[in-house]
């Protein structure tokens, strides 16, 4: 398997930034949501939240490396029509975007009295700004208006893909599971279907 | 039988041995903060004026059976000297005062622990602020220990002294004048277990 896209479908490391971001973006909205109910006495109320924060960092991280590998990296060809096109080209855009404030609103919320944020045990990141008034409050409900955002985004995107795979029966699924669209697939089974409607 | 008999004493040496090792280590839990330190000073000889300090780090060794091996460290960023006012923090941190630039951090490394039964104790040591270094002592009391609900284990102390302005040769310290000399101070010390 290729390591880099190509016109046809995403490349090894496409592939993989994409799925682990999703697992573990989609797992820290349950782990966020689970962790803030829980009481004092748990035993998870320390370790729940210090893990979130160090996977958060991890998002950060493959988010840089996603944006950079982008700037390299050809994209494989879009499929629909124009609009779609173009709306699919902004979503993800405003995929990355989100992602970045996300993680931007969780890091000012940790480091809002001056104190660094613990990426495991590894290290920890100090704060830099720092000290607004009720910054805590404010870059937090922005963090949880901003995920759930994100997850309805996440639903669409999902229901965007299922459409293509089960209503159109064309790659744009596929190519992001390792499959390209010459290997022989159920569009070979489809031949009326035109690839690009 | 002698060979019996040098067993047992090589048993016995090994266990005197485990016996000193039973000091705990412990790093004072800045990470969750539930450790404070705090000052008041008299302000015109009026009232209270009480701050603290937000950022500092530490560790302390605790042996039960010997509480005299009891050793703590400490370090202060005196940058983050909070009075809950500005530009009153800004004047402390100033050359007038701490001169925090050129003296960013204050320090206690511990000499002695005595013992004073009853969970009291006198913890002597070697502090230096604005690169004056005192021989301090500092009246320890342990609030408690024990086991806490995330899988760790805790153990709390409280200490107080009295510092003296003068001993640290600030620029306008004398200004302040004697109802300033004496500045109290508060610890509470929450160390988690390594």
């Amino acid at each position: 398997m290729s390591l880099v896209d190509n016109p046809q479908r995403f490349g090894l490391v496409s592939m993989l930034l994409h799925w682990s971001m999703a697992i573990i973006i989609i797992g820290l909205f349950v782990l966020g949501k689970y962790m803030v109910d829980l009481d004092y006495y748990s035993p998870w109320y320390k370790a729940a939240p210090d893990f979130h924060r160090s996977m958060g960092f991890i998002v950060a991280l493959l988010l840089i490396i996603r944006l950079g590998w982008r700037l390299f990296s050809s994209q494989p060809t879009m499929s629909g029509k124009n609009w779609e096109k173009v709306t699919a080209a902004w979503a993800h855009r405003f995929f990355y975007v989100l992602i970045l404030a996300i993680v931007v609103t969780g890091y000012l919320t940790t480091t809002a009295d001056g104190h660094p944020v613990y990426v495991f045990d590894w290290f920890s990141l100090p704060a830099t700004l720092s000290g607004i008034e009720n910054q805590e409050d404010i870059a937090g409900a922005t963090h949880e208006i901003l995920t759930n955002t994100f997850i309805i985004l996440v639903v669409i995107h999902v229901a965007a893909a299922l459409k293509h795979h089960f209503l159109n029966h064309d790659t744009t699924l596929l190519r992001m599971l390792g499959r390209t669209a010459s290997s022989p697939s159920h569009i070979s089974h489809n031949p009326s279907k035109k690839e690009i409607s | 039988m002698k060979k019996n008999l040098l067993l047992s004493l090589l048993l016995l040496l090994s266990l005197t041995s485990l016996n000193t090792q039973a000091s705990e280590q412990y790093t004072i839990d800045t990470r969750g903060m539930h450790a404070f330190i705090t000052f008041k000073v008299k302000h015109l000889g009026y009232s209270w004026l009480q701050g603290r300090f937000n950022k500092f780090s530490g560790d302390f060794s605790y042996d039960a059976n010997t509480p005299s091996k009891n050793k703590v460290n400490l370090t202060i960023d005196i940058g983050s000297i909070d009075s809950n006012h500005a530009e009153r923090d800004k004047h402390l941190k100033s050359e007038r005062f701490f001169d925090a630039k050129k003296f960013p951090k204050a320090t206690f490394v511990s000499t002695g622990w005595k013992d004073l039964g009853d969970n009291k104790a006198t913890l002597s040591g070697k502090f230096t602020l604005r690169g004056i270094t005192k021989n301090i002592d500092i009246d320890v009391n342990q609030i408690g220990a024990g086991k806490d609900p995330w899988g760790g284990y805790r153990r709390g102390f409280e200490g107080t002294t009295t510092l003296h302005l003068s001993d640290y040769k600030m620029k306008e310290g004398n200004i302040l004048g004697a109802v300033a000399e004496n500045i109290e101070i508060w610890l509470s010390i929450e160390g988690v277990r390594k």
